[in-house]
């Protein structure tokens, strides 16, 4: 036995020389992104699997991953054939995000914990939380100038919906390959909410419309509660049936929370289910994260085009906010507006906290959460449009 | 509009089609939304109205005067619906109510208190 030549082997078959710079550069990436969700909570529930998931799929020669099997270089249909014979354990797991099950589950769950009480006793919230979608379109047309095709620029426009379960479903069907700078950007900006939004709100609202108190919201029936998914179900459904996995999820979970008669079913879809997708979704979003294909000046492009989206959004939700706080002659405080981003409930925080910084005696909380419920519905919808328009 | 490829488009379009696309998406966005408030609206009237109906038609049955409870044998006692109150005033009853409350942490409205009494020491 020749002790040098087995250990020539050992070092030639691991994976430290088979690193390309990529990879090495996709390992910093994956630590600072680590650090970043535990040291500094940016989205952690998310933003760690997601990181770990970069940090598994750079490590060279261990098979987790083969992005080339979904989204072949060639351009052409996946190969699942390719997947279920030679894939590995995070091939079979990203089947759940290529199929959209992963985001329409994460849907379910959110439809569970979320109460669309404030947006039942105040209905012109939906106004705002469409307005809020306006950095979607911003977003597209500035990417479509980029020089990125439509079905990219689409699904770099959904970032400005601050949804990450919508943004992923949408890009997975879209551009795949765009899938983990799309997510990295929507997750990312959705917890540096706090920071982007406010100053936009300052300097797009004066010291007196920030202080505006608004009426307390009248009390929702359970009846009331429970008719509005389904209703909401229907209508969205029939106008937009491509956004039916979207809405028909987020509704059911809010069916099974607000009916009381599946109490079970609707913890289980809020904590067990909604914490087991999570993982999955995040792992997989971010093994598809491969240094060739990352490292890119359109990973960048994206960043920047994110961030864009996300401000623009905020400025549309602000701008109608003062739309109707002048229609209602200062009945409406505009803040509220900015949290028709959806990001259930960093938005309407923020609206809370500055509307306090103006006066400290005013609590803008539950009007907020009007518009960012709604901006959830608006995002999906918008969604639905651009899967529609692009997706053949 | 461009063709589509396998599809999804992967075709170019010009920045008219592209601002066109977005004023349409802006509109359907708005619409459906709009349609829902619509809806809600109708189904918040509807439900107000059929409540205020109920609470009309309910009026008859509760304004009958309640019976007024029998004098306790030391004419210090009082009900407060189901509640028998002996020789205990209303604010000194509800403070002992919110104690047994907290210490048990079981929400008031699922503790059921037939009645306080004064005990001499």
């Amino acid at each position: 036995m020749n002790i040098g030549e087995t250990l020539s082997r050992l070092v030639e078959t691991s994976g430290f020389t088979s690193m390309t710079w990529q990879q090495g550069v996709m390992l910093v990436v994956a630590c600072v992104l680590i650090y970043l969700a535990i040291v500094k909570k940016f989205e952690p529930l998310l933003l760690l699997p997601i990181a770990f998931g970069v940090l598994l799929t750079n490590l060279p020669l261990s098979g987790l991953m083969h992005p080339e099997f979904f989204v072949p270089p060639d351009g052409g249909a996946p190969d699942y054939a390719a997947v279920l014979h030679s894939g590995g354990l995070l091939d079979y797991l990203y089947l759940g995000v290529k199929l959209g099950i992963y985001p329409s589950l994460i849907f379910l769950g959110i439809g569970a914990m979320t109460d669309f009480g404030p947006l039942i006793a105040n209905p012109k919230s939906l106004f705002l939380g469409a307005a809020a979608q306006l950095g979607i379109y911003c977003a597209f047309i500035l990417a479509i100038l980029l020089g990125f095709m439509p079905n990219a620029a689409a699904s770099i426009g959904i970032i400005g919906g601050a949804d990450g379960p919508t943004a992923i479903f949408l890009t997975s069907k879209l551009a795949p390959n765009l899938l983990p700078a799309i997510a990295i950007a929507a997750y990312s900006y959705m917890a540096l909410i706090p920071m982007i939004q406010p100053p936009i709100m300052r300097l797009l609202t004066t010291e007196k419309e920030r202080k505006v108190k608004m009426e307390q919201l009248r009390e929702v029936s359970k009846t009331e509660k429970i008719l509005f998914p389904i209703i909401v179900t229907i209508f969205c459904v029939l106008l937009l049936p491509s956004v039916a996995p979207l809405i028909g999820m987020l509704m059911l979970g809010n069916l099974m929370k607000e009916s009381g008669v599946v109490e079970r079913l609707s913890k289980t879809v809020q904590n067990e289910l909604m914490n087991i997708v999570t993982v999955f979704l995040g792992v997989t979003v971010g093994a598809t994260a491969v240094g060739s294909n990352f490292l890119s000046l359109d990973t960048i492009k994206i960043i920047a085009l994110g961030l864009f989206a996300f401000i623009f959004s905020t400025v549309g939700g602000l701008l109608l906010g003062k739309l109707m706080c002048v229609l209602t002659k200062g009945k409406i405080n505009p803040l509220i507006g900015s949290a028709g981003v959806s990001a259930v409930p960093m938005a309407a925080r923020v609206s809370q906290v500055e509307g306090q910084k103006a006066d400290p005696t005013n609590f803008l909380l539950m009007h907020a959460m009007g518009p960012n419920v709604a901006g959830v519905i608006g995002s999906a919808v918008a969604a639905g449009f651009l899967l529609a328009a692009f997706g053949g | 509009m461009p063709a589509t490829t396998s599809g999804v488009m992967t075709t170019p379009i010009s920045i008219t089609d592209a601002l066109l696309y977005s004023v349409i998406g802006m509109v359907v966005v708005f619409v459906c939304l709009f349609m829902i408030y619509l809806i809600v609206k109708i189904m918040s009237a509807v439900y107000l109205a059929v409540t205020a109906k109920k609470k009309a038609a309910a009026p008859a049955a509760e304004e009958k005067p309640a019976p007024s409870p029998a004098p306790a044998p030391n004419g210090r006692a009082g009900t407060y619906g189901e509640l028998k109150l002996v020789d205990v005033d209303e604010r000194t009853a509800a403070a002992i109510m919110a104690i047994v409350s907290d210490e048990t942490q079981i929400p008031l409205n699922e503790l059921r208190f037939k009645s306080i009494r004064r005990v001499e020491q």
